[in-house]
């Protein structure tokens, strides 16, 4: 007998599994209905205050976050930025449309970026995210063509570019979208990001950047887009 | 690993009389407690969410083996592999497999319990494989040689000093010179050093703390990002995952996540929650080429439909050990196997016999702590007691126990008796006791009175107080 047998063999006979026990569609039953627990109040808000419960709640965790008025900003932006951070004026890019779209050359020209995944030299990445849920302050980005997770964890420093519709009460409603744009299947990876790399394993006492970004700094695009 | 639970008694006081444990401990008792406390407080729904989530698992439990192939079908329709194993040496061999077909010669590792209950990287280690733990608590505890004292936090019991003097040991290539007091510059240095196996891996293995059945993913909770390079840089992707971590659906595993790290460290969410999906797709730049999940019973199906199928809702937060007054005494290693504190006690014995564990139920105070934070409302001193019960029943108490058991059932059975003996017994120790109030040494009490003062009764037995006390307010006694 294969191990499959044995181990699901030996579950049916102490869950006394009988055919015809009806097991079957609760288990179809609850896997279409997709039911939902309870969603905090908190993640129910809406507009302004919910973009500043995600600000409060990502700054509550040591990420940054920049207010900016149009995607036109956002270069002006990443360059105050590593400017105030000490870092030098260089970027790894996520080789993804809204980011190539960006009018970098024209408004930072002394940015020097590259394109596509990270390298064990990148210092700073530039990524943009699929959606931000306010309840913990948390990114969600995911794997893909145009946005290669090695961005997510091997530099120092990783900025995200988040526009203000991205941002969502609780996870629920990432996944629902998630669903929609995806048919239903899920990218390889999905990253919930919440702050930047942390450890309390030397005597419990917190340290920021133990294998991850050391900095997590969030550009929020405010164009006119209302959260969703 | 090899069990030492036999020998709870002598780790455990070991353990009381080790300095530096005890410096390392105070670090548990003032942590994590408000941390939780304060987490909870902040989110009102909390008490609720901790309903819901035990009811998900009390649901998908009921209807394992269903979940389980569906899992099994949406891992495979994304590309990845399911490998179902019954025992450990099954799960090691697994792993070997595939190691063996990437020629793999390094493999890293996130965090994982799992591997630690199957061994595996002694086993690597012997096939020529070398595994690198990542996490730091576990790197820690790697180079140290020593197994995990706290599910969460593995290194735990180790001070920042012993860490310093590790490193200074093991990283003999870096300057002698160098600061390295200070916990921020231990981090950096561990940073450093691991870079570099990250990327030199051929292999990368993490645990699981959820597996979805809706969709075929697992995903990782973790803090320090290093389970991510784990599974992102090198060519495949193995997860070691235990039968009872299978959830519904993407809704189910959130709700269980809004009480996960609020009762493990007092975060509101842990840094990272990752969900992998099969291998990198066609046209992703990075990722790893293969995905293989290591799905294991050891010991689990047989715990289902008996009266320790509770402890199957266990999602491995660490809250019952970081508020249990044994825990804190005596450290994690004087549970002699993988899984300490309270939920240790009761998982112990399922997985590797009452003979080898029946002593940890033993270790409790049955203050019911550990029942009041589980965000799964597992209860705890409730299985305990069954295990006693079975450790009794299989004559497996030691004579002096036995003896003062049967006593007692022997007088709690006849009454007058009873209340003879107890206001004998009360009013002796009430006089001898009567100057300090306490004893600090007592015949037949030196295991209590050892590392505490006992208190002397107040001269008359409770039953006797209570008497007088109801025939005052006019009440029947
Ligand atoms: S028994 Fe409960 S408190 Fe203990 S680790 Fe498991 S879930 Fe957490």
């Amino acid at each position: 007998m294969s191990a499959r047998e044995t181990v699901l063999g030996g579950l049916r006979r102490s869950l006394k599994r009988q055919p015809g026990d009806g097991a079957e569609a609760a288990v179809e039953a609850r896997l279409r209905s997709r039911v939902r627990g309870t969603v905090p109040q908190r993640g129910q808000l809406s507009g302004e205050a919910l973009l500043q419960l995600f600000v409060n709640q990502a700054e509550g965790v040591n990420a940054t976050v920049t207010r900016v008025a149009s995607s036109d900003d956002v270069p002006g932006a990443v360059a105050d930025y590593l400017r105030q951070s000490n870092l030098p004026l260089q970027a790894r890019l996520a080789p993804h449309p809204d980011l190539q779209a960006l009018p970098w050359a024209e408004k930072v020209p002394m940015l020097e970026l590259s394109e596509g995944r990270a390298a064990p030299e990148d210092r700073v990445s530039v990524t943009p995210a699929f959606a931000a849920v306010a309840e913990t302050g948390t990114l969600v980005l995911h794997s893909g063509p145009q946005t290669p997770t090695t961005l997510n964890f091997l530099p120092e420093t990783h900025v995200v570019v988040l526009r203000a519709g991205q941002v969502a009460g609780a996870y629920e409603e990432v996944w629902d979208r998630l669903r929609e744009v995806y048919d239903g299947t899920m990218p390889r990876t999905v990253n919930m990001i919440t702050g930047p790399s942390r450890t309390g394993d030397i005597e419990q006492k917190l340290e920021l950047g133990a294998h991850g970004p050391r900095r997590l700094h969030i550009v929020l695009v405010e164009d006119g887009t209302e959260p969703a | 690993m090899q069990a030492t639970s036999h020998a709870f008694k002598d780790n455990a006081h070991r353990a009381l009389q080790d300095t530096e444990l005890q410096r390392a401990m105070g670090h548990v008792r003032s942590g994590f407690i408000d941390k939780r406390q304060q987490a909870a407080d902040r989110l009102p729904e909390f008490e609720q969410l901790r309903d819901e989530a035990k009811a998900i698992k009390d649901h998908t439990l009921a209807h394992l083996d269903l979940y389980l192939e569906r899992y099994e079908a949406k891992v495979t329709e994304n590309g990845g592999k399911v490998h179902w194993c019954a025992n450990a040496e099954e799960a090691r061999q697994a792993v070997l497999r595939i190691c063996r077909s990437l020629n793999a010669r390094t493999a890293t590792k996130g965090k994982s319990m799992i591997s630690e209950e199957i061994a595996l990287n002694d086993f690597l280690s012997e096939q020529g494989i070398e595994p690198v733990e990542t996490d730091l608590g576990e790197y820690i505890i790697q180079i140290r040689n020593e197994p995990p004292s706290h599910i969460i936090a593995p290194a735990v019991h180790v001070t920042k000093e012993q860490v310093e003097s590790d490193f200074r040991r093991v990283h003999g290539h870096l300057s002698p010179e160098r600061p390295l007091s200070e916990p921020t510059q231990l981090v950096d240095e561990a940073r450093q050093v691991l870079r570099q196996r990250y990327l030199d891996a051929d292999v990368g293995i993490t645990g699981a703390n959820f597996l979805i059945a809706e969709t075929g993913t697992s995903v990782i909770v973790t803090n320090e990002g290093n389970g991510d390079l784990t599974q992102t840089l090198p060519k495949a992707h193995i997860v070691i995952a235990s039968l009872e971590k299978v959830v519904p659906t993407l809704e189910d595993c959130s709700t269980i996540l809004r009480v996960l790290a609020r009762s493990a460290t007092g975060q509101e969410f842990s840094s990272y929650t990752t969900f992998s999906t099969g291998p990198r797709r066609a046209d992703d730049p990075d990722g790893p080429g293969e995905y293989h999940v290591i799905l294991l019973d050891n010991g689990r199906s047989s715990m289902l439909g008996t009266e320790f199928q509770d402890m199957l809702r266990c999602i491995r937060c660490g809250a019952c050990m970081n508020h249990c007054p044994v825990y804190h005494a005596v450290g994690g290693h004087s549970y002699g196997w993988v899984y300490p504190g309270p939920m240790g006690a009761v998982l112990t014995p399922s997985l590797i016999g009452v003979h080898e564990a029946g002593h940890l139920p033993n270790a409790s105070t049955f203050c019911g702590r550990c029942e009041a934070v589980c965000p799964m409302r597992i209860p705890l001193p409730k299985m305990m007691r069954h295990w006693r019960e079975r450790e009794f029943e299989q004559h497996q108490t030691p004579p002096k126990a036995r003896i003062g058991i049967e006593a007692w059932a022997f007088l709690a059975k006849r009454p007058r008796l009873y209340r003879w003996a107890t206001s004998l017994g009360v009013r002796f120790l009430g006089r001898a006791g009567r100057k300090r109030g306490r004893f600090s040494n007592l015949p037949l009490a030196g295991g209590w009175t050892a590392h505490r003062e006992m208190p002397a009764p107040a001269g008359r037995s409770f039953q006797a107080l209570w008497a007088e006390r109801q025939q005052r307010s006019g009440g029947a006694p």
